[in-house]
């Protein structure tokens, strides 16, 4: 099989059947290595790592922390992926993903801004400031709850497929707009990036190696709630199909 | 175009047209803020940028409701759809309708009300300006959250949820040319980004607010 066609062998999971029969065999692989992950993780992050020298044993909620925020935006650019393919292909299953994986963003972005309140609370002596990157989360939490509560608002699905693709197109260009913008707007207490690929500016390596297998927990997490809220998604679809078709024959 | 215009514009001045509710509702917040945050003027001089841009906002937001959801209900975007004008002319029409009845007469109001506000002397001009390039935008920005919601019963307040995160940007630059203004800073860059993303949603907007409006028309 040449590169073009196992690319083009992507499409065939458009269809809901073979979607299913996939994602039923490989589902219990994600849960498990989920599991395994975050336990490993989380256990060697709580346990086994000495606590910072001048933050004490807070710095544990590191691992929950930039995991989860990772995640927040990770969720939101896979809507966008998934909204992308849904205006220009129409699959059902990938305005459904879309769909099913917004609240999981939502979620994910919850989680970093308590555990970073939590987190900020001992640090800065303060559960809020209006720091830049803490405001862009809860600018993207707004973002979360008025994609999802639009899917809710709209019967139809298909309008509602449409108009929250369009929603999430507009406001990625405005998300990344208001980053900049409040940027601009204040500077921040917010400590730089923990990881990046220049190793200079990483965490120490004590921190960086449980890090590391926690957001492969938290990856491994996500992908397996997308891919069963997505079949939920399917499957309850499918029976108002039926309940339909039954009442137009009785 | 200039038909559809003038038929806005008519509509939004005749009486229960809505003309005027932004206007009042800018100069009652503005009127009860002194009461709320106590009578000291360098207090007042301080925040008075900031509450002069988020009254402007919200007597914005408040007026979007009304911007379709009187002409889908008696079917006047069905006839707007089918007709040989482009629907993404149809929608800008209808933004810079909006913008004239509402954005256009807080601009004006506003210096006035600085005046409530003891609003330093050099931020008055700049007032002026940051408004005139903010309000296009929050106008525009504006139809694209009525056009996705018009379709709805109630939209009322998911429209004000939709729209709220799409306004930051604007109102961060906005608010930031008045305060700098007022203080006699360097505003070069908020002023340049504002006009910026003003004339960027005046010139994109319309595309992704006309294409939700054909999704809820068909």
């Amino acid at each position: 099989m040449s590169f073009a066609q196992k690319m083009n062998a992507v499409w065939e999971y458009a269809n809901p059947r073979k979607f299913l029969a996939t994602t039923e065999r490989v589902l219990p692989f994600f849960w498990a290595s989920a599991a395994l992950c975050l336990v490993i993780g989380l256990v060697w992050g709580f346990f086994f790592t000495p606590d910072d020298y001048r933050q004490g044993s807070t710095v544990k909620i590191i691992y929950l922390h930039v995991p989860s925020a990772l995640m927040a935006i990770n969720a939101w650019l896979m809507m966008l992926v998934t909204s992308l393919v849904w205006i220009v292909r129409r699959h059902h299953v990938s305005a459904l993903a879309a769909r099913a994986a917004a609240p999981v963003g939502l979620v994910m972005t919850l989680i970093a801004l308590l555990t970073g309140a939590i987190w900020g609370q001992p640090m800065w002596g303060t559960w809020w400031a209006w720091d830049p990157r803490l405001t862009s989360f809860l600018i993207l939490f707004l973002f979360y709850l008025g994609y999802i509560a639009l899917w809710e608002a709209i019967e139809d699905p298909d309008t509602a497929a449409d108009l929250t693709s369009v929603l999430c197109l507009v406001g990625s260009v405005f998300a990344i707009l208001s980053r900049y913008a409040v940027n601009f707007w204040n500077q921040g207490l917010h400590q730089g990036a923990s990881l990046s690929l220049d190793k200079e500016e990483n965490v120490a390596d004590v921190f960086y190696f449980p890090l590391l297998v926690c957001i492969a927990g938290f990856v491994l997490l996500f992908i397996a709630l997308v891919l069963y809220r997505t079949g939920t998604e399917i499957r309850a679809r499918r029976i108002r199909a039926l309940l339909a078709r039954e009442r137009i024959a009785a | 175009m200039i038909a559809l215009l003038v038929r806005d514009l008519r509509l939004a001045f005749r009486a229960g047209g809505g003309f005027g509710l932004g206007l009042a509702f800018f100069l009652i917040v503005t009127v009860l803020v002194p009461f709320s945050v106590g009578p000291q003027s360098s207090l007042l001089a301080s925040i008075a940028p900031g509450v002069l841009w988020l009254g402007a906002l919200l007597a914005c937001l408040l007026s979007l409701d009304r911007l379709l959801a009187l002409d889908w209900e008696d079917g006047t975007l069905d006839l707007l759809a089918t007709a040989p004008l482009p629907l993404e002319a149809a929608v800008s029409v209808k933004a810079l309708a909006h913008w004239l009845t509402t954005g256009l007469p807080l601009v004006l109001a506003a210096p006035v009300l600085g005046v409530l506000l003891n609003l330093p002397g050099p931020g008055y001009g700049w007032l002026v300006v940051s408004l005139l390039l903010g309000t296009p935008a929050l106008s525009v920005i504006g139809t694209f959250g009525a056009a996705l919601t018009v379709g709805l019963k109630r939209g009322g307040l998911l429209l004000s949820l939709l729209v709220l995160p799409l306004y930051v940007p604007t109102l961060i630059f906005g608010a930031e040319v008045a305060r700098r203004g007022a203080q006699g800073l360097d505003l070069a860059t908020p002023l340049l980004m504002l006009a910026g993303i003003s004339a960027a949603a005046v010139a994109l907007i319309p595309f992704a607010s006309a294409a939700v409006l054909r999704v809820n028309l068909r």
